[in-house]
């Protein structure tokens, strides 16, 4: 399973990667599509948005097991923010249909406010955690809110047997 | 130096909504209905202000047309809000999520035996402790969260699907539930209100000098505006408190229709909170979801810039498919040939390319109508 040569800094630094990519330029660059893993939604408490944290066992040789729950678990976090039906939603609710929903083209829902923050945490997740790894997080919004989809990439150079090998377990699971 | 016209994504969206104003406005596609409730309701108003407001103005209170007027703007914004919005429409999945769910549901399966029907696309998911199934749409590729269904005349899955209404021109859904619920709700009271002032006016010059014949249409217009507000004051009126009555049940036109919460088989509607006033709120006062689609975004044909989604920027190095190679070197993207997001599944998804054929072959976005191309280019790269 060896790679391309890397800094040895880079690879003393994160133990579960065999291809350590810089950052996402080079990732971009240098790396090839080699699976998608899809997260699904969590409906066990209704219809919010929540997506489940139940490890999959593609990403098993690419991440450790509690910084994937961690990213979701926040993730689930900020969509509850968003979606918490109490003091602020009612003010606006009653906010906008006084002013017929035209005060939403002034201000910005708190919703929005709230995917905002989640697209910068994801870009944030991608940079430090998840493109180290080869891996890459699309934000929900851009699937519908329906899954979170998560690109596991290979490092050109390196043989493909590896990633062969995550994609081969994944068809038996 | 390459200029084009910048596509925006509503142009390729599948699905038979029409698009106006750039994709800002949203609707179904039979609008001819909805013009006919435009029709009504501004003819009826503009009558009723037109011919009684002056009198009523003057014999009893100038606040009458004011709040006939605010009224009647209340109601055409919840209207135009209604039509002219996204209902919560859920994109299609992409290939290489519907590859992904095919590859679940096989799993699932198990082995069919030849001949045999395979078992219906069914998941079970615990809801608040209820078992709800979640069906698989074959248009959309995708299981249908819970709530939601596919509307055939909009050709989409909708979130929290209400019904489609040909009124209004548009599917009533998770985003655009509280304006029409308040569409229906004012125009109720703006037909009681037109419908009461008319009666009020009749009997006024009833008990003026009978002699003082009006030469214009003002008697005629007040039939007519009678007629009008009867006949709409019994189905406005019904559907607001039919829908009422759906809001404190926390139920949705589509469940009632189907019922699948009438309490047969004991299974309670599971979204419910049991509490007429946290059912209100969490319909009427729920924050205001944002549209999944993104209709403005602006389609990048060219892959010059990297956009967020990974599918562009990984496609541009795609060893083992020359064809796109060629084709993203050179800038222009000819019609016909694949996007990026066809060239993945042929590369790292060696193994779950069984299930895909290319009669699934159905890109969600195309940019290239041709669906054959994508799937010639698939074999090529085995």
């Amino acid at each position: 399973m060896s790679s391309a040569p890397r800094t040895a800094t880079e690879r003393t630094k994160l133990p579960y990667c065999h291809e350590s990519f810089h950052n996402l330029q080079e990732l971009r660059h240098s790396a090839s599509l080699a699976n998608k893993v899809f997260i699904q939604r969590d409906y066990t408490d209704g219809t919010i948005c929540k997506f489940q944290t139940k490890f999959p066992s593609e990403l098993d040789s690419r991440i450790e097991r509690t910084l994937f729950e961690d990213t979701v678990k926040m993730l689930n976090n900020y969509y509850a923010e968003a979606e918490k039906i109490g003091g602020q939603s009612y003010i606006e609710g009653c906010l906008a249909c006084l002013t017929v929903y035209l005060v939403f083209l002034c201000i910005e829902t708190r919703y929005e406010k709230v995917l905002k923050k989640i697209s910068r945490y994801i870009q944030e997740q991608n940079e430090k955690v998840y493109a180290p790894r080869g891996l890459l997080i699309t934000d929900p919004i851009e699937r519908g809110m329906r899954v979170i989809e998560i690109s596991v990439y290979e490092d050109r150079g390196s043989s493909g047997s590896s990633s062969g090998s995550s994609t081969t377990s994944s068809s038996g699971r | 130096m390459i200029t084009r016209k910048v596509t925006r994504k509503w142009e390729k969206l599948p699905g038979k909504n029409t698009f106006c104003c750039d994709g800002r406005v949203m609707m179904g596609r039979q609008k001819g209905v909805f013009y006919l409730t435009l029709f009504l309701i501004v003819g009826t108003c503009s009558l009723f202000f037109a011919f009684e407001c002056p009198y009523l103005a003057v014999h009893l209170s100038p606040a009458i047309p004011v709040f006939a007027v605010l009224l009647f703007v209340f109601v055409m914004a919840m209207l135009l809000r209604t039509s002219f919005s996204d209902p919560g429409v859920l994109p299609r999945a992409l290939q290489e999520e519907a590859n992904f769910i095919e590859m679940e549901i096989e799993a699932a399966n198990g082995n069919v035996m030849a001949g045999q029907r395979p078992p219906p696309r069914i998941k079970n998911v615990q809801i608040n402790n209820q078992i709800v199934k979640l069906k698989y749409c074959y248009t959309c590729k995708i299981f249908r969260p819970p709530r939601a269904s596919h509307c055939s005349i909009c050709d989409n899955c909708v979130d929290r699907f209400d019904h489609h209404c040909p009124w209004v021109g548009n599917c009533v859904g998770k985003r655009n539930y509280r304006y029409f619920y308040l569409f229906t709700l004012s125009l109720s009271l703006l037909t009681i209100y037109i419908f009461t002032f008319n009666i009020v006016h009749v009997v006024l010059r009833e008990y003026r000098n009978i002699f003082e014949h009006v030469v214009s249409l003002t008697p005629h217009c007040t039939v007519l505006e009678v007629l009008v507000c009867f006949f709409t004051l019994w189905s406005v009126v019904g559907l607001t408190g039919f829908h009422t009555y759906l809001i404190s049940l926390n139920q949705t036109t589509n469940e009632d229709i189907k019922g699948s919460w009438s309490g047969k088989n004991r299974v309670q509607n599971p979204y419910s909170h049991k509490n007429i006033i946290k059912n209100c709120c969490e319909v009427l006062c729920s924050p205001t979801y944002p549209s999944v689609l993104d209709r403005r975004g602006v389609m990048l044909e060219d892959l010059s810039s990297p956009t967020s989604s990974d599918a562009s920027a990984a496609s541009t190095h795609k060893s083992s498919n020359p064809v796109s190679q060629t084709t993203k070197s050179s800038a222009p993207l000819i019609p016909n040939e694949h996007t990026p997001d066809e060239a993945k599944p042929g590369i790292g998804a060696g193994t779950q390319k069984s299930t895909s054929s290319p009669k699934e072959e159905k890109p969600p976005s195309p940019t290239s109508p041709n669906a054959v191309a994508p799937a010639v280019i698939k074999e090529s790269s085995h």
